[in-house]
């Protein structure tokens, strides 16, 4: 599917996604609570059929989060950014998609302990590169370590 | 009395600690492994014992710094990192890189994947019990590491790559000494397999072991040979080719089988086409620069960028978010290790604890590439 096509297919699912044609894929922004109904149409609709969840990210941006899906389908060959906007910044939650992708399950749990971003119904939601006590969260722009960090 | 021998055995399940410091996890790596007797019901892999955020380091740094950082990741696929934040820088600033270049960075990029290759060997022999294959993927090893150092003053982490080219021209023997490499190793690659492919012990330990079907591949993203040895056809070289790949004939080695041997053999096939992607660039490094020139402080226009390459464990990716500053707003690695070993749970249940060795053998995993 090119990416006009594309376009269309998710204008129709969720009118209210902002599209932009970025340097590489096009890219879909979504409210975070239709992020597990477009993720599911977009696999397994077979005239998209994403399959392949290459990378799972976070961003903060100043006034809102963001989760950010790279996929990619391995039969047709076509790729798509989804971004998934969370409005809150003091409370971000998400639904999850590791039963979709298997592998967002570790992709996930990196982003909860990295950014503080809950994803519901996640089966084992703990933090997986810092101790299970730490404080904070490091990626998050706002977060200062008067340890750790070196203030610029 | 009739009845205490009828019984079964009652189990229990009890967990047990493999690593942090284990030989076979190759760092520091801790397994909580869930345990029915031998067979194991559960793998937990607990992670972070060195992570050092180098994407929060990235936050603050130039771009010419952060090439610095990625080779102390994955530092067996060192180069090939170097190349992809390159990559996606040249891609941000538009920049077209001389010809001589993109062939240079292929060649060392299938060098570094052949010596990573070697060590994976070697040690993968030593990990199954068989200490002669660890000498000898060292002594071929060592050769590549000669070059390198003659190349760029590094054995390990080289940082040969910089937005634009290369540091430095190659030195003059480069040619040389690459070539009486690949005549010394492609004598030596038989060996390997007289030594351990064909070994009935090393066959029976890897043989149905760790099996992935391709639906789960896809569904846990793993990647490089540990996915093309399930059938998944995920060469970022053949399907997003980058540098000189869109000008060398070579061949995506996959297999259908999906247990250790195959990810096994997809390995040791990788190293004969490594080998003939080398031996058709090597006599045809075009004339030219080095480098294309490039500002001493590098701004990336407002956008995002993504660049993938093919590291000796797969697919790595470098997904740059640039707010028109000098560091970029958001820098995220996709290492292929983190996502490889997701699905190290799934592929041990129902194995046996030396079963689990060998399964780790085969993803190949480098524990700072996970943990970053």
């Amino acid at each position: 599917m090119d990416n006009d096509s594309l376009k269309d297919f998710i204008l129709q699912r969720v009118p209210e996604a902002e599209i932009v044609q970025g340097t590489q894929y096009l890219q879909a922004t979504i409210p975070s609570e239709k992020i597990r109904a477009i993720l599911t149409e977009l696999k397994s609709n077979p005239q998209t059929s994403f399959d392949y969840l290459f990378c799972q990210t976070g961003v903060d941006w100043p006034q809102h989060m963001e989760v950010v899906y790279h996929l990619k389908s391995t039969t047709l060959n076509h790729m798509v950014v989804i971004k998934a906007k969370i409005n809150s910044r003091e409370n971000p939650e998400i639904d999850t998609v590791c039963d979709l992708y298997r592998t967002a399950e570790f992709h996930e749990r990196e982003i909860f302990d990295l950014y503080g971003i809950i994803f519901k119904n996640h089966p084992d939601l703990r933090r997986l590169l810092l101790t299970d006590d730490w404080v904070g969260y490091p990626m998050r722009k706002d977060y200062v370590d008067p340890v750790n960090m070196i203030a610029y | 009395m009739e009845d205490v021998i009828t019984k079964p055995l009652e189990s229990q399940e009890y967990f047990i600690n493999m690593g942090p410091q284990h030989p076979s996890t190759h760092g520091v790596l801790r397994l909580v492994l869930s345990l029915d007797g031998e067979i194991i019901r559960k793998v937990e892999p607990h992670i972070g014992y060195i992570h050092r955020s180098i994407e929060k380091m990235c936050e603050h740094d130039s771009y010419q710094q952060i090439v610095h950082l990625t080779d102390r990741m994955d530092y067996l696929s060192c180069h090939i990192n170097n190349e992809a934040v390159c990559l996606g820088v040249e891609m941000g600033l538009q920049l077209e890189v001389p010809e001589r270049v993109k062939v240079i960075r292929t060649i060392i990029g299938e060098l570094t994947r052949l010596s990573s290759h070697q060590l994976w060997w070697g040690v993968m022999g030593m990990d199954l019990g068989a200490i002669t294959t660890f000498l000898y993927g060292f002594r071929d090893r060592e050769m590549i590491t000669d070059i390198f150092e003659e190349t760029c003053g590094a054995r390990l982490t080289m940082n040969y790559n910089v937005p634009g080219g290369l540091m430095f021209d190659i030195h003059p023997n480069f040619q040389k000494r690459t070539k009486d490499f690949i005549t010394h190793f492609k004598k030596k690659l038989p060996e390997y397999d007289d030594l351990l492919s064909n070994n009935v012990i090393f066959r029976q330990r890897t043989m149905g072991i760790g099996k992935l079907s391709k639906e789960d591949t896809i569904s846990y993203s793993v990647t490089g040979p540990s996915g093309r040895a399930s059938g998944f056809s995920c060469d970022v070289r053949k399907h997003h080719p980058y540098s000189a790949y869109d000008k060398v004939q070579f061949k995506e080695i996959l297999r259908t089988e999906g247990d250790c041997f195959a990810r096994y053999q997809c390995r040791i096939d990788e190293m004969w086409e490594s080998i003939s992607i080398i031996e058709q660039l090597i006599d045809n490094i075009p004339e030219g620069s080095f480098k294309a020139p490039t500002k001493a402080v590098i701004k990336l226009p407002k956008g995002e960028f993504y660049q993938k390459v093919e590291t000796a464990r797969g697919e790595f990716g470098v997904y740059i978010i640039s707010e028109g500053q000098k560091s970029p707003y958001r820098l995220k690695f996709r290492s292929p290790g983190f996502s490889n070993l997701s699905a190290l749970n799934h592929m041990a249940q129902g194995c046996k604890i030396a079963d689990l060795v060998a399964i780790m053998s085969t993803i190949d995993l480098v524990i700072p590439d996970i943990d970053r």
